[in-house]
């Protein structure tokens, strides 16, 4: 698993969040690492700088982090979280510019074929174009 | 008692720092509704409570925060807004605060530079600038004014007052704004005619660290 990249779904809700990351697993079974957040600090609607982070550091691997947001506060706070994090992973940590749902189902199969992070986030940003 | 706000800050800040969360914390608890109503017009509504609970968390390390020189102070509070916001505020006024505190390290630095480098990293962040509809609308005239005041070497009270109006008059422009940044871009022309709920709390908050300027440079 360490040599696939890994997927951080984050979503303002916790409900959404979780659900996208049960479509994830359906696809790609144990393949891929994925992490999920969701919820402001207390657990409401938003994002929570920390709990980005965590995720982050759960499923980091040498191959790279892909993470999906759902709306612009997901965004700035995973970018906050990202920057918070050791120098040498910040580079192979990427915020693709995808759907959640449909942009972690995406760049979690590309990452099951042991796809580079590069790939993995075109894969996912691709349908968006 | 300072007579040129652009020369550097005093040693002795802890009564400042004091002022500055005492005065932040107040104007975000009285217009946490308020502005959750302009947000809830343009936006998802939270950002009085979010701002709430990222002021919440700062007036709880109060005493902590208050033994740390201005810098220190100002990265602090930086970074309980962008753990505890839980919205885009936290990371782009923690941004602000976190930029304003590194350029303020080792003493040296003017505040009128101090608010470069943090309205700088704001932008950065928010990947935004004036004109948008955001707390950049205010965030700017306030710096472009303190910055002009400094360099006429201008009174500390007439200083503060023309920030104040800076502030007033940024927020009140945002109102026939089209928004392109944030939940209110989502409205698009729908977004004219209703004040920024960021560029709000942005002037709430420089009229309060006026207020503590003023009161910690009292003699």
């Amino acid at each position: 698993m360490t040599d696939r990249v890994s997927i951080v779904i984050v979503s303002h809700s916790p409900d959404v969040a979780r659900g996208a990351a049960a479509m994830v697993r359906q696809m790609v079974g144990r393949e891929v690492r994925v992490a999920h957040c969701g919820g402001n600090p207390e657990g409401g609607l938003g994002t929570n700088v920390a709990a980005i982070k965590h995720c982050i550091e759960q499923v980091y691997g040498p191959k790279g982090v892909a993470v999906l947001v759902d709306l612009g506060g997901a965004e700035t706070n995973s970018e906050m979280a990202i920057e918070m994090l050791p120098k040498e992973w910040q580079a192979n940590i990427v915020v693709c510019s995808a759907p959640v749902v449909e942009g972690a189902v995406m760049a979690a199969t590309e990452a099951a074929g042991g796809s580079s992070l590069a790939k993995v986030r075109a894969t996912a940003e691709e349908m968006f174009r | 008692m300072i007579s040129n706000p652009g020369t550097s800050m005093p040693a002795e800040t802890s009564l400042l720092v004091a002022s500055l969360i005492d005065a932040g914390t107040a104007a975000i608890r009285t217009n946490a509704d308020a502005l959750g109503d302009l947000d809830r017009a343009i936006g998802d509504g939270d950002h009085g409570v979010n701002m709430l609970r990222g002021f919440a968390a700062i007036a709880e390390a109060r005493e902590a925060i208050c033994a740390l020189p201005l810098s220190s102070a100002l990265e602090e509070m930086g970074k309980l807004l962008v753990m505890n916001v839980g919205g885009a505020s936290g990371p782009l006024y923690g941004s602000l605060l976190l930029a304003m505190g590194r350029a303020g390290a080792g003493g040296n630095a003017s505040l009128a530079k101090m608010l470069e480098e943090g309205i700088a990293a704001v932008k950065k962040r928010g990947r935004s600038d004036r004109g948008e509809k955001t707390m950049l609308d205010v965030l700017i005239p306030v710096q472009l004014a303190f910055a002009q005041a400094c360099a006429e070497g201008a009174a500390v009270r007439d200083a503060i007052e023309r920030v104040k109006r800076a502030a007033r008059e940024g927020l009140e422009s945002t109102r026939p704004m089209l928004a392109t940044k944030g939940r209110a871009s989502y409205l698009k022309e729908r977004s004219i005619g209703h004040l920024d709920p960021g560029a709000c709390s942005s002037s709430l908050l420089v009229h309060a660290a006026c207020d503590a300027f003023l009161e910690s440079t009292k003699p």
